[in-house]
Order: structure tokens, then sequence, then C-alpha cells
């Protein structure tokens, strides 16, 4: 079983406050996990430290193979991570934020409209962030993080803002990005709605991996 | 570099598109430059020989505000994490956000230059120091300042403390960019050329600083 993510002890603080208090984890690769907890609990802190945008006060990490702490290129370049800023530029539109996001990760232009097609944007491609509703730029920023191709997909909230078909597109970009062996983890409030897609759940709080469950159903077991 | 020019075309497309340095900054050269004919009582003799110090004084206060822009572009959509998650080497996003405030004060001081020579009768004896001197402290000032743009956003202080980080550091580039300008528009004897190759070296300095030094930077904005 190759593993996507293997955390040892991890600590890291945030205003000296300590956001993850030595957590343990270990996800294999194809995985589909929910992360759960209450606000505060550290899953936003996991999903930027998976992403090397925390930075590790002690303990270590390594992601998709590489180390945290040395390989952060490496680690960033690999993932694809939904956060609950949009990332995109107001003043371009969704097609030109896509390419240039595609352009620095160097990868084909046929992944743009791959992912504007994946997100039901194609006919909107040329209309300015600026315009767009909260639903619409969830949806653009869900595709600009398909267009990098993650091999290893950090979501946070992904449903938040989302109509129903929005839910049902982060749903099947989920499974897509499973059939396509990558590794996806989800940090979410709404339980109901990825629980059936998880192969983990983890139960996180104040800084640690409480409980792990590892579920026989799921996007992955599918 | 592909990412360079992809960073460089996005600024570019985004003031192409907002226009906010061409109705907002450049309309301030403008009014600068007035405002200090206003204020030497428009003696045109004085104005032409203090043009190029006039003229340089004002291009970093238009640096400022460009640079400021260039780093808001960023913090607006919280796009600096984005661009750290992007994987893209520190020194190419750099190059590219450099690249695009040069283009953009260049083409203001093209407008600054006709502004001289309506407003304070300045002539150009040789037009070829005077491209080449703009040139060379136009890098000098867009790498220093695209690396202390990001370096304010790392100190989590306001926008304010910019100038204050900056215009110490620019201060060699005012004197010999004014001094080659001399020689330029023939307001004072010094050999032009010699000052045009010492705004030459710290624009390559400031380079290679920012270069290596933006990724570290970067790691905080």
């Amino acid at each position: 079983m190759d593993i996507a993510v293997e955390v040892d002890r991890a600590v890291v603080l945030l205003d000296r406050f300590p956001a993850l208090a030595e957590l343990d984890l270990t996800l294999p690769t194809g995985s589909v996990s929910l992360v759960q907890g209450p606000n505060g609990a550290g899953k936003t802190t996991l999903l930027r430290l998976l992403a090397g945008l925390a930075t590790l006060d002690s303990g270590s990490a390594r992601v998709l193979g590489f180390d945290i702490a040395t390989q952060r290129r490496q680690v960033r370049a690999s993932v694809g991570m939904l956060s609950p800023d949009a990332m995109l530029y107001e003043d371009l539109s969704i097609l030109e934020n896509l390419t240039f996001w595609a352009a620095l990760g160097r990868h084909e232009t046929d992944s743009v409209d791959a992912a504007l097609e994946r997100v039901g944007m194609t006919s909107v491609a040329d209309q300015s962030v600026r315009s767009l509703s909260t639903g619409q730029r969830r949806r653009a920023a869900l595709a600009a993080v398909a267009v990098r191709r993650p091999r290893l997909w950090l979501l946070d909230e992904p449903h938040a803002g989302l109509d129903q078909a929005g839910r049902t597109i982060v749903d099947d970009l989920v499974s897509d990005a499973i059939r396509a062996g990558a590794t996806v983890i989800v940090a979410s409030h709404e339980l109901d709605r990825v629980r059936p897609l998880a192969t983990h759940v983890l139960t996180v709080a104040g800084g640690v991996v409480h409980r792990c469950e590892v579920l026989n159903s799921g996007v992955a077991n599918a | 570099m592909r990412e360079v020019w992809a960073v460089a075309g996005k600024d570019l497309r985004i003031e192409m598109r907002s226009k906010v340095v061409a109705s907002q900054v450049l309309p301030f050269a403008v009014i600068v430059l007035v405002l200090f004919g206003l204020a030497l009582d428009a003696d045109r003799g004085t104005l032409r020989s203090f043009t190029p110090g006039l003229f340089w004084v004002t291009v970093l206060f238009v640096a400022i505000l460009t640079i400021q822009r260039s780093v808001s572009i960023e913090t607006a959509s919280s796009a600096f994490e984005a661009l750290r998650l992007s994987g893209t080497a520190g020194w190419k996003i750099f190059a590219g956000k450099a690249l695009a405030v040069a283009a953009q004060l260049l083409a203001i001081e093209a407008v600054m230059l006709l502004g001289v020579v309506v407003l304070y009768r300045s002539s150009f004896e040789d037009p070829v120091l005077v491209v080449t001197a703009a040139l060379a402290a136009t890098v000098a000032i867009a790498t220093a300042g695209s690396l202390y743009g990001v370096l304010a956003v790392g100190m989590g202080v306001r926008d304010t403390i910019l100038p204050m980080l900056l215009l110490p550091i620019l201060a060699p580039v005012l004197v010999a960019a004014t001094r080659a300008f001399d020689d330029g528009l023939s307001t004072a004897a010094v050999n032009g050329w010699a000052w045009c190759s010492l705004l030459a070296c710290f624009g390559l300095l400031y380079a290679i600083v920012g270069g290596v030094a933006y990724a570290v930077v970067l790691e905080d904005a």
C-alpha cells in the first residue's frame, strides 16, 4: 500500500498557540478522507500543513513522498488546495485566471478547457471574476484546482456557498480525482454529504486526530 | 521563462482592465510636475536647471504608488498564497512582477519626459543617454520596489511603511539618475555615462538580491 500522507508528531504554532499539537496521521494513496471537528480544531491548519503553507515547528511530515520541511516546492507543485478565499484575480476573466495558473504549473491549455467543462462554466468563461456570484466564484476556484491536476486534493469546506448542482460537481470532481489515482482530503461540516464518498473519517480536536475511522464504503472502494 | 512572462502578462492585463495606473498614477505624476513649476514660481531657468532632480523625485513618488498597486493585486485576492502553492520558483515570480512594474514606469516616464519639455522647456542634448539612464534607473527602481513591496506585506504593516523602507534604498539611484540626466539635458557638466554605468550596477545588484531574497520574503507575505 502506497502512503500519500505521513505525519509524525507534527506541531504547528500560530502566534505561539499550538494549532496542531503532536498530530499523527497516515493516509494511503487513493483514499478520500473526511476531516471533521469543531471550529478551531485544527482542520484548516492540517490542510495548510499538507499543502506546504504552514510551517512545521516540530515533528515531521511527508506528502506524496516529499519531505514537507525540505522539499516544500515539490509538495506545493503536487497538491491542489481549495481554501475559503477564491484566490482568483477579480479583474481577469475565469478563462484568463485558469490560463494563468495553468501556465505557472506548466500545464497544457487543454487542462483549462477540461476544467471549465467539468465545473459547467464554459459558457461564462470570458466573464470577469468580479461579476460572478459567490457560487460561481466557488466553481471557478474549483476549476483552478482541477487545472493543476493535483495528486493530492485538499478541499476546505468545498460545498460551502454552492447550489445543488454545484455540490454534485464537487462530488463528481472527487470521484474523478480518485479514478485518476489521486488522494483527496476534505475538511467539512457537511458530514452527510461527504461521508458517503469517504474511505477514512478523521475526527480532529485540539490540534490532534482523536479518532481515525476506516470505512468500507466510499468512492475509492466503490 | 514561461512563468516570468505569465506573471508579467497577468499584471499588465489587470492594469489594462482596471486602468488604475493610467487613470490615477499618471495624472498624479503630471500634477506633481505642475506643482513643482508653481512652487518654483514658473522661473524657466530655475525649472530647466532643476529638471533632472524634479523628474526623478517625481518618478520615485510614482514608483511607490505603482509598486503598492502591484502588491495590492496579489493581497486583494489572497493570491500570494496561490503563487506560493503554484510551486513556481520565487525568482521567476519576482522577475515577472518587476518586469510589469518596469513597463508601467517606463510608460509613465515617457509621458513625464514630454511633460518636462512642455512645462519646463527642457531639451534633450543627448537623447541616447537620457533613454539609457531611464532604462537602467527603472530596472533598479522596479526590482528594489518589487522586493520591498512584498517585504512590507510580510511584515504585516500598513502600506504607509513602504516609502520609509524603499526611499532610503533608492536614494543612490535618485542621485545617479539625476546626474546622468544632468548630462543628457545639459544642465550640468558631468560625465553622464559614468553615472549611467553606476545605475546599471545598481539595477544588476537589486535584481540579483531581489531574485535570491524574494522566495524567502514571499513565504511570509
